[in-house]
């Protein structure tokens, strides 16, 4: 009972984790951009839900209907006026990659500051399906196994998208080979801007879903990057299934760790476990082939 | 092109030096109009949460309500406060950084504390070097009575980690000596200074109290689900759940809680438990908890003074040190008004010998630390009553158990 009572609730960490990191692995993988205002993005989607909910009436779930195309396009927008450019300009990936972690630093403090103008720096909270529910002899949280399986319909889909269709695998080309992508008639900017601006969905969803049970602060974004990042690396950049199981393995041995050993070697644990995978696997655990 | 450019910037340089001249007279010449205070405070980082609830509105409310007044009286004279603010950004280096700044730059009258033990401690040295009146009052730590032995200018206000501690220990002793709980606490706390030192001092303040010690674990800062460590807490069997935690964890230790249907007949979570927020967020269920903090909610001064921040700030203020950091205001003031001049050494020096009137009463420090501060607070009705130590005048009665959760 025990494994299923480690299993569960890691699992429900886990996905969040997996949520967290989708969007990213789709805005560094393909879009090629090291989106360092990541986690204010999250964390903006939350103020975003927050206020909806505090202020309309509106629940989360409503919310995303709401702020999954608006993110859509602010990022679209940011893409095709800031960022293209940028893509455009540098001469290879590296030029590129420097130029998009340089500008988005930017961003970051401009989200930032108008979070922190907007809110100020106190903490919010509320709640929002914080009811328990036993599944197996475990108690989890109805809003947490919610974010679940929103992070494993999202993942497998989106890895349906990219491998089944006519876009995805476009988009996939890009990833690999930009130039040769061109040369075959797939205009590489669009696509790397409706990716980007696809991965901003997919960071709203995090940001609204994740409001409903963390509390969070206008300062609080680079916890999320941080965290987003190490899923993203671990699981092999650029893939989505990766970030997926990446992201519910963590969850699995933090909670483990948990509780075995000590909670106080979470994120010990969280770390040896990047070192380990990186070690073995220099590209992820879905760099290459699905293991 | 060349010397074009040089000549440019030669007059630049020159321009502003003259500038730069012109300016440092005309603050010369101002400061018998103003009092220029100073302060750097975490508008941005990991710290931003706790200084602006705690800090930060009060710093904005003291400086309206003194100028409201015609401002601080300096000889015969009425003078101004005029604010000079900076962002640490939670970090020690810009923290001290900016003191230096205030202190040589802006040569401010008096300088205002940052938010956190840490930043306290931090900018400790600096503040006594310039020798600076240091009121550092968000800090909680066992070396403030050696502390304020060594820096003859500092204040400290919220008392030490082991006061904390044995506060809440004699509590807890009082109620199993009157059968209300047993024997049995679990403990968890935050892996970084705050943690260690309460739960140290916890450690030692329970067992001498005749409590054991069922289940005692660190966390690390920023964990995003403290299930695991709930669930072994619970199959502990407390009669005490004692969390000495930070408003994310005190948040989510408490939902968490709720989920899980944990009762225990005392739930005592750490920092946030005296802030709006959590009142906000869980209601008729925040009735009950216990938390470090909490103020005595009958006295005339703080309802006026509630009903004051709330006006002016649009929020509630944190019951813990918020009426705390008011009062250090006030004390500086009366300090300033007493010397009769900008006599920082000498208003150091009235600090901490004088007696003063405030919202929380009157304040007279003994070297140099506030000697009566409230350890345990509970939600009681919607209000956050201080119940220990229940010598202090004030102290109310603790409701043990706790509710059930609704």
């Amino acid at each position: 009972m025990l494994l299923l009572d480690i299993v569960l609730p890691g699992l429900v960490l886990g996905g969040m984790y997996a949520l967290i990191a989708l969007g990213l692995t789709l805005q560094y993988g393909v879009a090629r951009i090291m989106n360092l205002s990541y986690g204010e993005s999250l964390v903006a989607a939350a103020f975003g839900a927050l206020s909806l909910y505090t202020g309309l009436g509106l629940s989360p779930l409503m919310a995303l209907l709401l702020a999954v195309p608006g993110a859509i396009l602010i990022n679209w927008l940011l893409y095709r006026f800031l960022l293209e450019r940028l893509m455009r300009r540098g001469k290879d990936r590296g030029a590129q990659e420097i130029d998009s972690i340089l500008v988005t630093f930017g961003v970051l403090f401009v989200i930032q500051g108008i979070m922190l103008i907007a809110f100020g720096g106190q903490y919010y909270s509320y709640s929002y399906l914080s009811v328990p529910v036993v599944v197996l002899g475990s108690t989890l949280a109805v809003n947490r196994l919610v974010a679940l399986l929103f992070a494993a319909e999202i993942g497998i889909a989106v890895y349906l998208a990219l491998t089944r269709t006519r876009v995805g695998t476009a988009v996939r080309a890009i990833a690999v080979d930009a130039n040769a992508a061109r040369l075959v008639g797939i205009d590489v900017a669009a696509m790397s801007g409706l990716t980007f601006a696809f991965g901003g969905g997919l960071v709203a969803i995090g940001g609204v879903l994740i409001s409903m049970f963390l509390t969070f602060n206008a300062s609080m974004g680079v916890i999320f990057t941080m965290k987003a990042l190490v899923v993203v690396i671990m699981g092999g950049v650029g893939n989505v299934l990766g970030a997926l199981v990446a992201g519910l393995l963590l969850g699995v041995v933090e909670t483990a760790v948990a509780r075995l050993v000590d909670p106080g070697l979470t994120l010990a644990a969280t770390y040896a476990l990047f070192l380990g995978v990186l070690l073995i696997r220099p590209t992820g655990l879905f760099g290459r082939a699905a293991s | 092109m060349i010397s074009a450019n040089r000549r440019t910037l030669l007059r630049i340089t020159s321009l502003a030096a003259a500038a730069a001249a012109l300016g440092s007279f005309t603050s010369a010449a101002e400061a018998q109009e103003k009092i220029r205070i100073g302060y750097s405070i975490s508008k941005t980082g990991p710290y931003a949460g706790g200084a602006s609830i705690t800090t930060l509105p009060n710093y904005e409310l003291w400086v309206k309500d003194v100028n409201a007044a015609g401002g601080i009286k300096v000889g015969d004279k009425k003078l101004p406060i005029e604010v000079v603010e900076y962002d640490d950004r939670s970090s020690s280096e810009e923290a001290v950084k900016a003191i230096e700044r205030l202190a040589n730059q802006d040569k401010v009258d008096f300088i205002l504390s940052p938010w956190s033990t840490g930043l306290n401690l931090a900018v400790g040295p600096t503040l006594n070097r310039l020798g600076y009146p240091h009121l550092a009052v968000t800090s909680v730590t066992d070396k403030a009575p050696e502390l304020a032995k060594r820096w003859s200018n500092a204040t400290f206000w919220l008392g030490t980690s082991a006061q904390i501690s044995e506060g809440l220990a004699e509590l807890l002793g009082k109620l199993k000596s009157e059968g209300k709980i047993g024997s049995n606490i679990a403990m968890v706390s935050v892996a970084d200074q705050f943690g260690i030192e309460l739960s140290a001092a916890g450690r030692e303040a329970f067992k001498k109290a005749g409590f054991t010690l069922a289940y005692d674990k660190t966390y690390p800062m920023g964990s995003q689900d403290l299930q695991p460590l709930l669930k072994d807490a619970i199959a502990a069997n407390p009669d005490a759940f004692i969390a000495f935690s930070y408003p994310p964890d005190t948040i989510a230790l408490t939902e968490q809680a709720q989920l899980l249907k944990f009762n225990p007949k005392v739930f005592y979570v750490g920092v946030g438990t005296a802030f709006p927020l959590y009142k906000g967020k869980f209601a008729a269920n925040s009735d009950g908890v216990m938390g470090i903090g909490g103020w005595n909610a009958d006295s005339a001064q703080l309802k006026d003074y509630l009903a004051r921040h709330k006006a002016a700030t649009g929020k509630e203020p944190d019951r813990w040190a918020s009426s705390i950091t008011y009062a250090s205001l006030q004390v500086l003031q009366q300090a300033i008004e007493k010397v009769g001049k900008l006599d920082r050494a000498a208003v150091a020096a009235e600090i901490r010998s004088g007696t003063f009137d405030t919202v929380i009463g009157k304040v007279k420090l003994k070297d140099g630390l506030l000697q009566e501060v409230w350890s345990v607070g509970q939600w009681q009705n919607g209000e956050f009553y201080a119940l220990a130590p229940t010598s202090l005048p004030g102290a109310r009665a603790p409701v043990v158990p706790k509710p059930q959760w609704q």
